[in-house]
């Protein structure tokens, strides 16, 4: 897996609560396989109409965020199903970051494990770089998972927390098999101890 | 008496009984005791084929396709294309070189997972259940620390039979009293979702206590865990008692004998301890819940069925301007004017089925209200069985011949229309009363409308034409 250290990147506003992982990819694309890609399915039917032409409405088809590589959002962004193909649609577009003030929690672990990081930040926070990501389309972001801050243009640095072992696994792009095969000594004495 | 400082939760409990390593990170890895598996499973066996890896523990991993077999025939010519195929033949072959037990489409068993693991004795009290679909949460209706997990943890989980979380907060849903006539367990889990928000549990496990959830049957609190995650909760769980072993006893996998005997006494100390901490608590009246229905794109947007479609114009509370612009969006999609009353909303499909209600009291609680009358006209009005052996024991009681002496059509079990990815969808613009979770945009087929109710509540939604409250019909 890819290490995430730090990202500049043009950032994407999307200033809605709730977005579900149907929208992020809706269901009659779970079935493609994962070498062929995803990044066409991203927000498939917000982006494409039915004739699949782009809808020139929606932010990621207008010139300034095209190859956007963060995405801002309100709460509780990647709720609903836990189909990881929703972060491999939104990692195989160029996305590495997501900030919101709260986040599904399946989506989210999904996202460590592909080596996306979902910072989270208190609403007043991102209200503002909506604000600011609506005045200068296609203004970049800049994450740092090392410092633990987000720089926003002339904007203050906004400071996160995130869980220890999430940023150890994406700093270090730990595949989480391979990391876990590890404890196989530990896995076997637990079966040996309490599973019959 | 238990002294305040060892007082656990039942999550507690169950949590620390499968705790292999805690990180110097304070990141757990979790010993999980049961893999449940479906179509999805594809892409996590890719990931174990490329390093070369086995699955652990083949006998502890249950496979049952659902989510893209046909509701029309149980066979392979009958599932709809060469893609969803290669999801299902690719879940036989990999069970069947892996050497793990898997209710295929030919087998009476077959059905959807969470119907089908408390069904055969696979869920049970204490566990640590994971399966790559979020409404795993089901199976904490057992007893069971039951969540939904993507396909990298899928991967994990069958190569090494462990996934790493964070210990998640806890939520103490009580909920107290008798529920009125008409009212179910979709019914609390609505007005829960309405009362708390979509995110009104995230980063938590919900514990349901009370004397309602007492009350309650196995089904009921399948179907009210089963919606927990539609209030971003990490699981729900109820403790495990009498209604929880007579409901276990004699299931094909549950333990036998003086295992059984052995287990039980075990299953008897799973329980919140007096004086537990919780780091949230609700409470709901029951007697003060009535027939829900949604009328919005998330499952937060539900009100009683007497209620009003709401105005972006009118009283939004604190919410403010983003609220307005929301409800005037999402009237816009759900082709619904503001303030009409939600029982003179006309509908077009009803699906009575799923994860959530497609068990035998679901069914028979649609029946009842189908029995003697007819769907309208208009409506086109399925009902898609949880699993084989809930189809069987319907039509043992005669509930096939009351759905389609009525006008329903009776059909094979499978996910079906809840995510519409068997080939069976909502079409543009029709809208539907849907006994499944998720009333999202597209849910049920591109631009389709969904109004999530309880079973009782769709079969009169589609004998009325309209959504309808039940209580006019019992």
């Amino acid at each position: 897996m890819q290490p995430f250290v730090r990202l500049d990147a043009i950032a994407l506003p999307m200033a809605a609560s709730n977005v579900n992982t149907d929208q992020i990819i809706p269901a009659r694309f779970l079935r493609k396989q994962r070498a062929d890609g995803f990044a066409q399915y991203l927000f498939h039917d917000l982006r494409f109409d039915e004739a699949d032409k782009e809808i020139a409405g929606f932010a990621l088809n207008q010139g300034p965020y095209r190859g956007a590589g963060i995405i801002v959002a309100r709460k509780n962004f990647g709720c609903g199903s836990s189909r990881e193909m929703a972060v491999w649609a939104i990692a195989d577009y160029g996305i590495r970051a997501v900030i919101a003030p709260s986040f599904g929690d399946i989506f989210f672990n999904n996202c460590v494990r592909n080596g996306v990081l979902c910072v989270v930040l208190p609403e007043a926070a991102v209200e503002g770089m909506l604000v600011l990501l609506d005045a200068q389309p296609g203004a970049t972001l800049s994450v740092d998972l090392e410092r633990q801050v987000v720089h926003a243009g002339s904007a203050e640095d906004y400071a996160f927390d995130v869980d220890p072992f999430n940023r150890k696994c994406l700093l270090q792009g730990l595949d989480s098999v391979d990391y876990t095969l590890q404890f196989t000594d530990r896995i076997a004495e637990y079966e040996a101890r309490e599973v019959p | 008496m238990v002294s305040e400082t060892l007082a656990r939760t039942l999550f507690e409990k169950i949590w620390s009984a499968h705790e292999v390593v805690r990180d110097d990170t304070g990141q757990s890895l979790l010993y999980i005791d049961r893999n449940l598996i479906h179509e999805g499973s594809r892409n996590p066996f890719q990931v174990l084929a490329a390093k070369n890896l086995p699955v652990r523990r083949p006998d502890r991993t249950f496979a049952t396709p659902d989510h893209y077999t046909p509701t029309s025939g149980r066979t392979l010519d009958d599932v709809d294309g060469p893609e969803r195929r290669d999801m299902v033949t690719s879940l036989t072959n990999n069970t069947r070189r892996e050497g793990i037990t898997m209710f295929g489409m030919d087998d009476p068993r077959h059905g959807i997972t969470h119907v089908v693991g408390p069904e055969q004795g696979l869920s049970l009290p204490g566990m640590t259940i994971v399966c790559g679909d979020s409404h795993t949460s089901t199976h904490g209706a057992l007893g069971a620390l039951a969540f939904g997990v993507g396909a990298s943890d899928v991967a994990l989980a069958l190569a090494t039979q462990t996934v790493w979380q964070r210990m998640p907060r806890t939520l103490r849903v009580s909920i107290n009293g008798a529920l009125g006539p008409g009212v179910a367990a979709k019914d609390v889990a609505l007005a829960l979702i309405a009362q708390i928000g979509a995110a009104g549990a995230t980063g938590h496990v919900i514990e349901y206590t009370g004397t309602t959830i007492a009350g309650m049957s196995m089904e009921g609190r399948l179907t009210l865990c089963n919606l927990s995650i539609e209030a971003g909760a990490r699981a729900g769980i109820i403790a495990p008692d009498e209604t929880t072993f007579a409901y276990v006893a004699g299931r094909p996998f549950a333990p036998r004998g003086e295992e059984w005997t052995r287990r039980l006494a075990e299953w008897r100390g799973l329980f919140s301890d007096p004086g537990a901490r919780f780091d949230a608590e609700v409470s709901l009246d029951a007697a003060a819940i009535v027939p829900m229905v949604t009328w919005g794109n998330s499952v937060e947007d539900a009100l009683p069925i007497t209620g009003r479609v709401p105005d972006p114009a009118g009283d939004v509370g604190a919410a403010g301007a983003e609220r307005r612009a929301v409800i005037a969006s999402t009237l816009d999609y759900m082709g619904l004017r503001p303030g009409e009353l939600l029982a003179d909303v006309a509908i077009d499909y009803a699906f009575i089925g799923s994860c959530t209600n497609g068990r035998i009291e679901d069914l028979r609680a649609a029946a009842a209200v189908a029995k003697g009358r007819h769907v309208a006209p208009a409506v086109r009005a399925l009902v898609v069985p949880g699993s084989g052996l809930v189809k069987s024991a319907a039509e043992a009681e005669g509930l096939d011949r009351v759905f389609l002496d009525a006008g329903f059509e009776w059909r094979e079990a499978a996910c079906s229309m809840c995510l519409a990815t068997n080939g069976d969808t909502v079409p543009p613009g029709a809208r539907c009363a849907s006994t499944s979770n998720r009333n999202f945009v597209g849910r049920q087929g591109p631009e389709s409308r969904t109004h999530l109710m309880s079973p009782a509540m769709a079969a009169a939604a589609a004998i009325a034409g309209r959504l309808t409250d039940v209580r006019e019909f019992i």
